[in-house]
């Protein structure tokens, strides 16, 4: 019942944004906002295309490596941080004010790093998205109850026990919410990164199809962005869901 | 009233026992703090204590002591004969004040909690969680959620998560605080039935002279920081009672005398935790 209304919700909201999109067409005219009809008919035709599948490829490629940073990294300081209690109160205020930087102003010395290939991308995506990973994580493991734990020496655990029976199911619900922020801040990155100084990726195509005015082009690449964007949201916000027991 | 003659084994034995946390200048405790003690006081193996006392007086302290939670600064405690420290020997139950149920567990999974973990074997483990379930009214919500609990249902699933480990000494560390005062008076009532069905010693800390009164064999009154025992009374109800012990004369003459002498302690507490820096020397 729950999972019918919510598609019906979904829907409601897609149809939604495309009378919105449709109005702010007529508005501003084609060259800003191609038509959702037009730009569907470009999506049909040009989505199975080598050149899209290749710049596909190397998003989702450089997205799988700066999760994959982002969330080892995240993961591990968090822990720390959360686990040992005068790291955590020396590094938690150092870790919100980065959070709270513009990352982009960095984005120079990441390119003088790591140069313009791949890795470049990769590092300012998992710059975006270590961060709120391990403050989440963090906060997560503070909000353990200490009961639990004196509960768990009540009930005879063992050390090990006690972390994957006991500490690890109470903070995983949090720990996931991280993911799942992560998962978006890290998307950020990595198509900010692709925006400048690349030519290869969907952020690139979306400046290089701003530079030939080429609408129908650039909404083609939004949509399929907002579409994955939506979906890897979605799964984990239902994972979340499942753990919480909401 | 006298209770009927039991042979008085010792069951837990505390010897000067004495708690003391340290000062810890960067986090707020610049003294260190007297909590308790010192304490002797021997429980009969089968009987049902209470430790009564103003707010803060050391009765949480007192109850991880003797579970074995905490060591004692000085003095020691043993039960069943083997001393007790550092950890929670086997034997001894503890619920506790917070609501320590699991979230991502269902009540079923929350009382089989501790025997799993402790490789007993399938059969006996579900024989055990389904009996304490039944014996905690808790049969029809076995999948439910805590969640979906309210907090005196999720304090059942605490008991009869303890329960099932089948201890032969159970503390209880205020499990009703949180409760209204209709519900505790039954909670009362199924803790008595606990009581006599295990055959277990019970210590119960509580901060209702009410509830004390109407439970227990003997009532140990603590004084205000740091805890002694400053009487142990003797209610000398029978084994087999239960919140209607209430309406007795008996029963306003033990919160009587207990309210008499925890008065003052009462007051103690109460300026203690204004004037502390000041009183402290």
């Amino acid at each position: 019942m729950t999972a019918t209304r919510r598609a019906a919700d979904t829907l409601i909201l897609l149809v939604g944004l495309v009378v919105l999109w449709e109005i702010l067409h007529r508005i501003a005219g084609e060259t800003a906002m191609p038509a959702p009809l037009s730009t569907f008919a470009y999506l049909v035709h040009n989505l199975a295309t080598p050149r899209f599948i290749a710049n596909l490829t190397t998003t989702g490629l450089e997205l799988g490596y700066a999760l994959l940073l982002a969330y080892g990294i995240g993961l591990a300081v968090g822990v720390w941080l959360g686990a040992h209690r005068l790291s955590g109160a020396v590094g938690e205020p150092i870790l919100v004010s980065l959070y709270s930087l513009p990352k982009i102003t960095l984005y120079p010395v990441v390119l003088l790093i790591f140069g313009l290939g791949i890795s470049g991308k990769v590092a300012f995506g998992a710059l975006h998205g270590v961060l709120p990973v391990a403050l989440l994580t963090t906060g997560a493991i503070r909000a353990i109850p200490p009961v639990y734990l004196r509960a768990a020496r009540t009930l005879q655990l063992s050390p090990w026990q006690t972390i994957t029976t006991v500490l690890l199911p109470a903070a995983l619900p949090e720990v996931f919410t991280g993911l799942r922020i992560g998962f978006t801040v890290t998307l950020l990155g990595v198509l900010l990164g692709e925006m400048f100084a690349s030519k290869e990726g969907l952020g690139a195509m979306i400046i290089n199809a701003l530079q030939l005015a080429q609408g129908e082009e650039m909404m083609t690449v939004a949509i399929v962005l907002f579409a994955f964007a939506a979906l890897a949201n979605g799964l984990l916000l239902f994972v979340e869901h499942r753990l919480r027991r909401i | 009233m006298n209770a009927a003659p039991v042979p008085r084994e010792v069951h837990a034995e505390l010897k000067g026992v004495t708690r003391i946390y340290p000062a810890v200048p960067g986090a707020g405790a610049k003294l260190p703090v007297h909590a308790l003690g010192p304490i002797d006081l021997d429980l009969v193996r089968g009987e049902f204590f209470a430790v009564v006392g103003p707010s803060g007086c050391g009765k949480s302290t007192f109850l991880e002591v003797l579970a074995g939670l905490q060591k004692p600064t000085a003095g020691s405690v043993s039960f069943e004969g083997k001393p007790v420290g550092g950890h929670v020997p086997e034997g001894i139950g503890v619920v506790f004040q917070e609501d320590a149920s699991f979230p991502w567990l269902t009540v079923w999974h929350n009382v089989a909690f501790g025997l799993r973990r402790n490789g007993v074997a399938a059969a006996e483990v579900r024989r055990r969680v389904e009996d304490a379930i039944a014996f905690m009214g808790l049969k029809d919500f076995a999948g439910a959620y805590p969640s979906q609990l309210s907090g005196g249902m999720r304090q059942r699933v605490c008991i009869a998560r303890t329960l099932v480990l089948q201890p032969r000494l159970i503390l209880l560390d205020e499990p009703f605080g949180a409760l209204d005062a209709q519900t505790r008076l039954l909670m009362g009532d199924e803790v008595l039935r606990l009581w006599r069905r295990t055959g277990a010693t019970v210590l119960l800390i509580t901060h209702a002279l009410d509830e004390a009164a109407m439970l227990a064999d003997r009532i140990g009154a603590m004084s205000a920081r740091p805890g002694r025992f400053i009487e142990i009374i003797a209610t000398g109800w029978p084994r087999d009672r239960d919140s209607t012990i209430v309406g007795e004369a008996a029963f306003g003459e033990i919160t009587g005398r207990l309210w008499e002498r925890l008065r003052s302690e009462s007051l103690k507490a109460l300026g203690h935790s204004g004037v502390s820096a000041m009183a402290a020397e």
